[in-house]
Formats: structure tokens, sequence, C-alpha cells
């Protein structure tokens, strides 16, 4: 939905807006004071109402992005995860993909946070849990002969695959959530964006941490 | 002899890639605004609602018509305003420095035109509640014209020096969203203050 402080475009609607609101209720309200309530009662009502379908409203679909291709006869994975991010499932899926000697792998844990973290930009505790989370991963990696690189990155999953895909391309992506029910990931649509909005095979790989400690 | 090294530099700071530093600055700017404003009109409707002070209070008068033409030169502000962002953006600097200077010249005629409204109003800030919460209202408005003026002027000069391109206008955008609020605020305060 529109944002009035984002920029002076939206601003100046922001403006045209008020100016038609609050002139509808002076004339109104000159009238009659109680034409005038009621004008400012229905303009209100049409607002919220207006302000909720336009949060509501699904996203528009974003152009595919094109993924540069990779040197010779590279493959490249990126592989996408949090929490579940040393999940056995996962590592064996990897393991899998990268069995080929020319396998590149990127293991990218997106740094999770509230959203009033995120809008203060305090990231840093979000980011060292994300690190740390990465670390066991690819020395799990290590341990079953898959030497990946890793990084942290953005707390939106993916404008994380986005960011990695710019600097790093791949010709595979793995998403690793939590089971459907417990996945916030799944539950919006974070797999099936992706597969909309990135042009390269998406894996969707599901870990059940709490079958794995129990 | 000593070299410098150009590629040396301080690591790129970590900030989201969806929340603009500056204008994450603008929102936290105006949400205080927001407050500051919030307290005055809480006065206002206090006095006129829960006291029942009349409004104005007899005999004086509000320049309703006055007022009216000062906000139609200050909403006329806000178009001449974002069609100097809009000219920069297509990459035409006459309309850019056109549209900056006629929006200073409309909102210091806003500014000269209240000042003057003032010295013929006939009550002053301690004349009674109305009073105060009237010249609170307007003055705290007035004051904040006075800062988009400054920005506005800051502005103008860099446009007339060279500054801005289709590409970077940052300069003209933030003082843009802050005029555009100033003039909703005053829409407020001039609905409620002279209209209702």
């Amino acid at each position: 939905m529109p944002n009035p402080l984002r920029s002076e475009g939206e601003a100046f609607r922001f403006l045209l807006g008020a100016v038609v609101y609050f002139a509808a209720i002076a004339i109104a309200g000159v009238i009659n004071e109680w034409a005038g309530l009621v004008v400012f009662i229905v303009l209100t009502a049409v607002v919220v109402a207006w302000w909720w379908r336009a949060q509501k409203r699904e996203p528009r679909p974003i152009e595919a992005l094109a993924v540069p291709p990779g040197p010779g006869d590279e493959r490249r994975i990126l592989v996408i995860a949090n929490e579940t991010v040393g999940g056995a499932p996962l590592l064996e899926r990897i393991s899998e993909l990268a069995s080929d000697a020319n396998a590149r792998v990127l293991v990218v844990t997106p740094a999770l946070n509230s959203p009033l973290r995120h809008l203060a930009s305090d990231e840093d505790a979000a980011r060292a849990a994300a690190q740390d989370r990465l670390d066991r991963s690819l020395a799990a990696l290590a341990t079953n002969g898959v030497h990946a690189r890793g990084q942290v990155g953005d707390g939106d999953p993916l404008q994380a695959i986005e960011d990695a895909l710019r600097t790093f391309g791949a010709d595979e992506i793995v998403i690793s959530t939590h089971p459907e029910g417990r996945s916030n990931w799944l539950e919006h649509g974070v797999v099936e964006n992706a597969r909309e909005r990135f042009a390269v095979p998406i894996h969707h790989v599901v870990v059940d941490l709490s079958a794995e400690s129990g | 002899m000593a070299t410098v090294d150009h590629a040396a530099h301080p690591p790129v700071a970590h900030q989201s890639s969806r929340v603009d530093a500056r204008t994450l600055g603008m929102f936290l700017f105006i949400a205080s605004e927001i407050m500051l404003f919030g307290s005055f009109f809480t006065i206002y409707f206090f006095v006129r609602v829960a006291a029942g002070t009349p409004w104005p209070t007899p005999p004086n008068q509000l320049p309703v018509f006055v007022a009216g033409m000062n906000t139609i030169i200050l909403v006329t502000s806000s178009f001449t305003m974002h069609w100097a962002l809009q000219s920069i953006k297509r990459g035409n600097r006459s309309g850019l420095k056109a549209g900056l200077v006629l929006t200073f010249l409309l909102g210091l005629t806003f500014l000269l035109t209240q000042i003057l409204e003032y010295s013929r109003i006939g009550f002053t800030p301690h004349t009674d509640a109305f009073g105060s919460v009237f010249f609170g209202l307007t003055g705290l408005h007035g004051a904040h014209v006075f800062v988009g003026l400054t920005l506005l002027a800051a502005a103008t000069i860099r446009a007339f020096r060279g500054h801005y391109s289709e590409e970077h206008h940052h300069g003209v955008e933030i003082p843009g969203i802050y005029w555009h609020f100033v003039d909703v605020m005053w829409i407020v305060v001039y609905t409620t203050v002279y209209i209702l």
C-alpha cells in the first residue's frame, strides 16, 4: 500500500487525499453539525476499509529475475535455510546435490529479526545468531565431505535469495523449512513465490527438528 | 614519497536493503512531529469540547477568509514542489529551479500573511484559553513553515549551483516530503480551528 513517507510523490498524493477528506467534512459541518459528523464517520470508514483491503491485497507478480550462467560446467547450488540449517535431511540433500566434482555450494542463513528491530536497523543480534547457525551447518557439511561457503543474508528469505543470486548466481536453489503448520516461511508462501520469481529449479526440503531431537 | 591507498576505506555499513536510512530518519522525525501536534490538538479539544469554551470567545472573530486564501496559497505551493521534483526527474533543470523558487515564494507569502494576521487579529495568547490555543497551534505550524522555508532555500541555492540530476535528487525529495507534511498539518489546523 502507498506509504506517504517513502517518496515525495506519495506524500503529494496523501496531501491531495487530505484536502478532499477535510474539505468534505468542513463543507458538511458548515451546512449542519450532524451532517459533518456523518461525513466524518463515513469517510473515515471508507479510508479504513480501503487501507484494510490494501493490506490484504496479494502482492503483484514479480518479473522473474534472470540468473547469470556460471563458468563452464560448474554447478552452483544455493541453499537458503535458517533454524533448519543443521537438519539431517538438508545436509543429506546438499551432499547428494554436491556429489558432482564441479559443484559449488553457498549456504545463506537469513538474519530473522522482529519487525521493530528491523525497522530500527537493530540487526546485530539477529545476524550473530544466524552466523552461529551457519558456522555449525558448514562444519557439519565439511564432516560430510562438502566444502561450502556461507553468508548471512537479509531477514526476508526472498530478498536473501535475490541478493545471493546477484553475487553468486545459482543453477539450483534449495530452500529448507520446518514442516507445514510450523513454518512461517511456508505460511507466507516463500517457496511458491521463489518459484514464481526466480528462473532456476527450486528444491524444497522439509526438516522436522522436533522429530530429529526426539 | 608517501602514497595514498585510495582503495582503503571503512567496511560498508550493514543496513537493510528495504528501509533507506534517510527515509527512516524522515519517518521517525514525522512520527515525533505527529506526537507534538497531537499534544497541541489534545489541548484544543479539551478547551473546546471538555471545557465547553465558546469558539472563538466573543467578541473575537477569526479571519476565516484570509486564512482560506492562505490555505490555497500553501496547497498551491505543494503543486509547485511536486512540479519541481518531477522536472528534475525528467532532466528539466529550469523546471526544477522555477518550481523551487515558486514554492519558496508561496511559502514566504503564507508566513508573512500569517504574521500580518497576528498583528490585526485583536487578541493575544494571554487573552484567554482560546487565544492561547489559537496562537499555540497556528504558531507551531508557522514555525514548521519557517523550517520548511529554510530547507527550500538550501535546495534552491543548490539547484542554482548546478546540484541534482535525474538520478540524484534526494536533496529535493526530502524537503518535498517535509513540505507536504507541513501542508497536511495546516489543512488539519485550518479545518479544526477556523472552520468547524
